[in-house]
């Protein structure tokens, strides 16, 4: 594998740990995960169910506490700030994309794509504009007042991938995008996110059952009970770790 | 986000709908329920605030309410006119008679006798003639709704179609000729009988001769005169009760709360309107939230702030509780200016919109409290579990 400039890291994750505790009961999900993404790669974490893929790019993207290890995000610890910080630092540097997509019914497309620069402080109407042209780049350009129940689940989900690109995030994290789609559809809307994600200041992190969509990605990282198992690249999956 | 917000809200119409007409329901029941009862109430001590002129209502110590009359010694009106303090005091008769109409039909009506010589305590609002016309012979003041529903004349004397009762017209009270001299406007007594207003000489002739004929007496204190010494003075020279206006009011008031059903009655609509407002507005509201929930996880995952997320709950419940609010009180004034309130006892005071609205108020914030607990529990992670 290519040497890569250590600068360049994007996500730094060392002997991460999770367990959760529900009463007496304890469940670990992640036994020190370790994961190297650079900026401009786009990663595929895949594994069976219960692996610990979600509790991962959770940790990632700041949503959820490790309980051991170190994390770097762009050279920032999203543990070490406080919630209110750590809101405001997902705000600025993350993208996401829902499996259920999670657009608002009630609003149009281009308000559910303008969320994102609402809550960053910008206007509703500037904003909106700024959607409907997000729109236009992923495909769906002149549909912009339309609500998402119009919409098919590869077009639900081509408004996801804007509403998570609009405020040009660092990272862009997406859980099982395809999952919700027909094969052809789900083809279609990961090119979208490797087109459109893909850039020298960003990664990507998607977490896929879909092995048909493996090709679209730089490396993929298997998991296996809290573990990273072994990375592949598509054109050679039988790397180990 | 707010104007998002409030999108969210407008956009569910089913459950919007639902929500507006649960607390305009609720609003509706509460409060023209509680201005029925107040409409009510005012009744039972109507006299009292269409008689401004006394200071003070003298009456026997047993009497409980405003017609729980005890009859007082016609020397009580000179007694308690000699004590320091007092300006004036008169006689006044209240009573129930039987009324025969020219036609024939017999109806029992309230008889008032005001002072022969000042007129003291003569009805309020004149329509027709002139208070001073008491002062003819068997002169009479009738109220114009008795006029136009028991004193109705389905056959007039003269002949033709049916006609309210009118200057001129006469009524045998207690097989005693009576005129009408004028028509007033008196507040509706409580039983709905007719108010009859004339001199106190005449309404003793037209009552049953009975050894005491003064129902109570009224006072005016003199300029300076301090009430409490008055009333003081006035129990233990006379062994008699007096009271202020406000404090007869309460007294009649506390009678009819105490001692009959009418407040548990209404009341028990009144809470059932607010149990109706939890149960089907608070509800739905709760649900409108919980099925935004994931939604508010999405914003909350992307970088909305509790703050933010919190206000916009707020904001929903703030808007749906006024245009709630709003519709039911609208519904209430509109049924209160229609019905006539001869028919329905209907009175609004500034209070009822009020206690409606802190009912409202708590309906949304109990549901909109239970809605942020739960916006606030969520793990924006939850998101990433489908």
């Amino acid at each position: 594998m290519q040497a890569r400039d250590p600068s360049s890291c994007a996500v730094r994750a060392r002997g991460v740990e999770k367990v959760y505790v529900t009463g007496d009961t304890q469940v670990v999900a992640l036994r020190g995960a370790d994961l190297e993404v650079h900026c401009g790669e786009i990663v595929m974490l895949v594994g069976p169910s219960g692996c610990g893929k979600t509790s991962f790019i959770s940790i990632i993207a700041g949503l959820l506490a490790r309980n051991g290890g170190s994390l770097e995000v762009f050279g920032q610890d999203p543990q070490r700030l406080s919630s209110e910080a750590r809101t405001a630092w997902r705000l600025r540097n993350v993208g996401f994309v829902f499996q259920q997509f999670n657009l608002i019914p009630t609003l149009s497309i281009a308000e559910n794509v303008a969320i994102p620069l609402i809550l960053q402080g910008g206007q509703r109407r500037s904003a909106v504009t700024r959607g409907a042209e997000m729109l236009e780049r992923v495909g769906l350009g002149g549909r912009e007042g339309s609500s998402p129940t119009r919409l098919s689940g590869g077009q639900q989900q081509r408004v996801a991938i804007a509403r998570a690109l609009i405020n040009a995030p660092r990272i862009l994290v997406c859980d099982e995008p395809t999952s919700a789609l027909d094969g052809a559809t789900g083809q279609r809307v990961m090119e979208l996110v490797a087109a459109a994600g893909r850039a020298p200041d960003r990664a990507v992190i998607v977490v896929s059952h879909d092995d048909r969509i493996y090709h679209l990605a730089d490396r993929i990282i298997h998991m296996d009970d809290g573990r990273v198992d072994r990375i592949e690249t598509p054109a050679h999956r039988s790397s180990h770790v | 986000m707010y104007t998002f917000a409030l999108k969210m809200l407008f956009g569910d119409s089913a459950r919007f709908y639902g929500m507006l007409l649960g607390l305009a329901f609720s609003t509706l029941l509460i409060s023209q329920q509680a201005s029925i009862f107040v409409g009510l109430m005012s009744r039972t001590f109507g006299f009292i605030t269409d008689t401004p002129s006394p200071d003070l209502w003298i009456v026997d110590p047993a009497q409980r309410f405003l017609d729980d009359n005890k009859p007082l010694r016609s020397t009580a009106v000179q007694r308690v006119q000699g004590i320091e303090g007092i300006e004036w005091a008169v006689p006044l008769y209240k009573g129930l008679l039987v009324v025969n109409l020219p036609d024939g039909k017999r109806q029992m009506s309230q008889i008032i006798g005001i002072d022969d010589a000042s007129l003291i305590a003569a009805p309020p609002f004149m329509l027709e003639g002139a208070v001073t016309d008491l002062r003819k012979p068997d002169a009479i003041i009738v109220d114009e709704r008795a006029t136009r529903r028991e004193f109705m004349m389905q056959h007039p004397p003269e002949g033709g179609p049916p006609r309210p009762l009118r200057v001129g017209d006469t009524l045998e009270l207690n097989d005693q000729r009576a005129e009408v001299v004028g028509i007033c406007k008196a507040t509706q007594t409580f039983q709905s009988q007719p108010v009859i207003y004339t001199t106190y000489t005449r309404a003793s002739q037209f009552a049953p001769r009975e050894r005491r004929m003064v129902t109570m007496i009224l006072a005016k204190l003199e300029p300076g005169a301090d009430v409490h010494t008055v009333t003081e003075a006035i129990t233990q020279s006379t062994g008699l009760s007096a009271y202020s206006s406000e404090q007869f009011v309460a007294k009649t008031l506390g009678y009819w709360m105490r001692e009959t059903g009418i407040p548990i009655n209404f009341g028990t609509a009144i809470v059932l309107g607010f149990f109706v407002g939890i149960a089907v507005a608070g509800q739905m509201f709760y649900n409108f939230v919980l099925d935004n929930l994931k939604y508010f996880g999405a914003m909350k995952a992307m970088g909305a702030s509790r703050g933010v997320l919190l206000r916009m709950v707020s904001l929903q419940a703030l808007t749906i509780a006024v245009l709630g609010f709003g519709l039911g009180i609208g519904i209430t004034s509109t049924f209160g200016l229609t019905i006539p309130g001869e028919r329905l006892a209907f009175r609004m005071t500034w209070q009822i919109p009020l206690i409606a609205a802190f009912a409202v108020t708590l309906i949304c914030t109990a549901s909109a409290a239970l809605g942020m607990w739960r916006v606030l529990r969520l793990d924006p992670a939850d998101v990433f579990q489908g």
